[in-house]
């Protein structure tokens, strides 16, 4: 009776070649429809157009580091590496004094490794900011000099790399609690405190960075008393913390709103005071809620210090410009803009990365 | 942390106070041990930072010669590289002491914006240059021609003025950045291009390949005396910075360079005796060290090694002298004499 069951099951067939597969993959993606087709035909077209030349102009007809400037006028189908590799260290450092550029470069890689180190949870301990102060103290050592026998160097001749770092890390991480106590003051219940920051944020807000630095590098020198003058990079960067400040405030308040009214009523419920309402239930989720704002608004200042080559201070994107005003090497603009350009994309790639897994780790309860 | 900024701003502003005495600025920088000069932040040949980040150029060859007129060293000096924006205001409030930043000399600079200018130390204008395909070989043949040009600038209105005053049309192709007219020009969107004759000559040099298709047409349009400049109110700071420049026209008409000025300190002429300081009398005159003139030539070097150094023939920019010679050899290059 039971013979001819059979109790083996057949082996699977494999599913349609339209189904799975990369040609399906392929019909189900790049041609699934006749409009679809001939974009991606178009594309494909574009693509292998341009990108063959490019790669021939920048690996196989360029010319290697070790190039000279002659050699690269004398066949320009590639590009002149040469001109990064004279160039790099005044790309890097601008004119810190050329025996002492390992300072320089120790700044950086302190502030990378305090950077990476604060993107892991396990240091978001009070302990860590004594850990910033101490990097913060080195760095200054380091910069300026005049201790433990360094040659004290003038901030004036900072720049390059360090100085993009500097004046971004040490901007925002003034400017975010500025930021925060601007938002809870523009939501606050006191007329005043509220006046003040709205006339702050919105005033800030409400006029170019670039006026600003402006007015921090042109005008107030000429309001001041002859012969007195605030440092020029401090100018700077007191005008970049004010206007990331009124920034990041408004990205806050964003993320002040979004919590129900019910947190608000809880906490006050319990019996905490303004501070411990805020510090323990109200900012911890706004902030979290507020991370892409404030992400957005952290890469647009990391780029936006270039502009401070109009008061003459040579961030990364001023000193590859000044690089290419020297005589011998005038007109490498694509090298050397290509590779100031993979620096800031490398810098903000990586904020941008690692917010989408802070907000991932913080987000759980909200995601959406 | 932000209590720390606002306490290093307020130390910075109280160490810096005691610098507006009411000293002349010869010992305001004697005491603080170097000459602040204001510099284009890029301007091949004029100045720019070389790959090791020193400076270099004309213009900073000139605050050199103040340096070493006044510290015998040319390295007692801190550049501050400004933008053309930036200039004045750094000048009139003492952030810089000697503004050597390829400056036009006007009227109104010379007046209102308070500055004193020393000697030219560049005689600049705006010029044409062409493909030499075309076969132009005066700037009266240009008409109909479409010109590229820099938008915002002096060179767009001179060029407006030329064609109108020569009865000459021309089509314009106006472009903000400078790079970008450059690029239109050699991409042969247009047929002529017109900036400063030494920017067309940097530009030229620094094409890839055939610069030697293009030509600069002989005709100046208009008139670009580059000087240095101080602010109003310190005589004896103008005359150091004055004389400092005239030591090096002057001692290339001596015939004095770097290399042989020690053959000249006993010469037998009384005006090269005067001039180097063996016979005493200049240096107090200006209340510098007698033998400034000296140590300008032999640290810094006369106009000729200044110019050739930075922008001549052998350089990149491959500048002829032209109005830039000696008055002895048909430029314009005078000093006043030392007596």
């Amino acid at each position: 009776m039971t013979d001819n069951v059979q109790h083996v099951g057949l082996p699977d067939e494999r599913p349609p070649a339209n189904t799975v597969g990369p040609i399906a993959w392929l019909r189900n993606n790049l041609f699934n429809s006749w409009y679809n087709a001939i974009l991606t035909v178009l594309v494909l077209a574009l693509l292998g157009s341009a990108i063959p030349p490019f790669l021939d102009w920048l690996l196989v007809k360029a010319h290697g580091f070790d190039s000279t400037s002659p050699a690269c006028r004398q066949d320009t189908s590639g590009a002149c590496w040469g001109f990064i590799g004279e160039k790099l260290r005044f790309i890097l450092f601008g004119q810190f004094p050329w025996n002492e550029q390992w300072r320089p470069l120790a700044t950086i890689a302190i502030f990378i490794a305090l950077l990476l180190a604060s993107c892991d949870r396990r240091f978001w301990k009070p302990w860590f900011g004594l850990v910033w102060a101490a990097g913060l103290v080195t760095v200054g050592c380091l910069m300026w000099g005049g201790v433990l026998g360094l040659t004290p160097v003038e901030n004036t001749l900072w720049g390059g790399l360090p100085l993009t770092i500097i004046l971004s890390v040490i901007g925002l991480a003034v400017a975010f609690p500025a930021a925060i106590l601007l938002a809870l003051g523009r939501r606050s219940n006191m007329p005043a405190v509220k006046v003040l920051c709205v006339t702050y944020i919105e005033l800030i807000r409400g006029v170019p960075l670039i006026s600003l630095l402006f007015m921090a590098s042109v005008m107030l020198p000429l309001f001041l008393p002859n012969g007195v003058s605030i440092d020029k990079l401090l100018r700077a960067q007191i005008a970049f913390i004010m206007f990331a400040a009124a920034y990041m405030a408004e990205a806050i308040r964003g993320g002040l709103q979004a919590i129900p009214k019910g947190q608000y009523e809880a906490a006050d419920g319990l019996g905490l005071s303004y501070w411990q309402k805020m510090i323990k239930i109200i900012l911890p989720q706004a902030l979290a809620i507020a991370i892409p704002p404030l992400v957005n608004t952290f890469i647009s200042f990391f780029k936006d210090t270039s502009l401070v080559i109009i008061i003459g201070l040579y961030d990364l994107l001023g000193t590859a410009k000044a690089a290419l005003s020297d005589p011998l090497w005038r007109g490498f603009y694509r090298e050397a803009y290509l590779f100031i350009g993979v620096i800031y994309w490398i810098f903000c790639f990586s904020m941008s990365k690692y917010s989408q897994k802070l907000e991932r780790d913080l987000n759980r309860s909200h995601r959406r | 942390m932000k209590s720390g900024i606002l306490a290093a701003a307020a130390a910075a502003v109280v160490v810096t106070a005691g610098a507006g005495a009411h000293a002349g600025l010869l010992d305001t920088v004697k005491s603080r041990g170097f000459v602040q000069c204001g510099v284009n932040a890029g301007l091949p040949g004029f100045g720019n930072p070389d790959s090791a980040g020193n400076w270099t150029g004309l213009d900073v060859d000139f605050c050199r010669a103040v340096a070493v007129a006044i510290f015998n060293d040319p390295t007692k000096i801190k550049f501050t590289p400004l933008s053309a924006q930036q200039r004045f205001p750094a000048i009139q409030s003492g952030e810089v002491d000697v503004l050597s930043r390829n400056t036009t000399v006007t009227l109104t600079r010379d007046t209102s914006v308070g500055l004193n200018f020393a000697p030219v130390t560049y005689y600049d204008g705006q010029g044409f240059m062409v493909n030499k395909k075309l076969g132009v070989k005066s700037a009266k043949e240009l008409n109909g021609a479409t010109v590229c040009v820099q938008s915002g600038t002096t060179t767009e209105l001179n060029l407006a003025d030329y064609f109108r005053s020569n009865n000459m049309e021309y089509k314009p192709v106006v472009i903000e950045s400078e790079a970008e007219v450059n690029a239109a020009y050699f991409a042969g969107r247009c047929d002529v291009r017109t900036a400063d004759v030494s920017d067309l000559a940097a530009t030229r040099g620094s094409v890839a390949s055939g610069a030697e298709d293009h030509v600069i047409l002989p005709e100046v349009i208009s008139k670009e005396p580059l000087a240095p400049a101080v602010r109003h109110g310190d005589d004896q700071w103008f005359d150091i910075v004055k004389w400092s420049i005239n030591v090096t026209i002057q001692a290339e008409e001596f015939g004095i360079t770097s290399k042989n000025v020690d053959e000249f300190v006993n010469s037998k002429n009384p005006d090269i005796l005067r001039f180097l300081g063996t016979t005493p009398g200049m240096g107090k005159a200006l209340g510098v060290d007698e033998k400034y003139a000296y140590n300008i030539i032999k640290k810094v070097g006369n106009y000729g090694e200044i110019f050739d150094r930075n922008v001549g023939p052998a350089t990149p920019l491959k500048l002829e002298r032209g109005l830039n010679a000696l008055w002895t050899k048909g430029g314009l290059q005078y000093t006043a004499p030392f007596r």
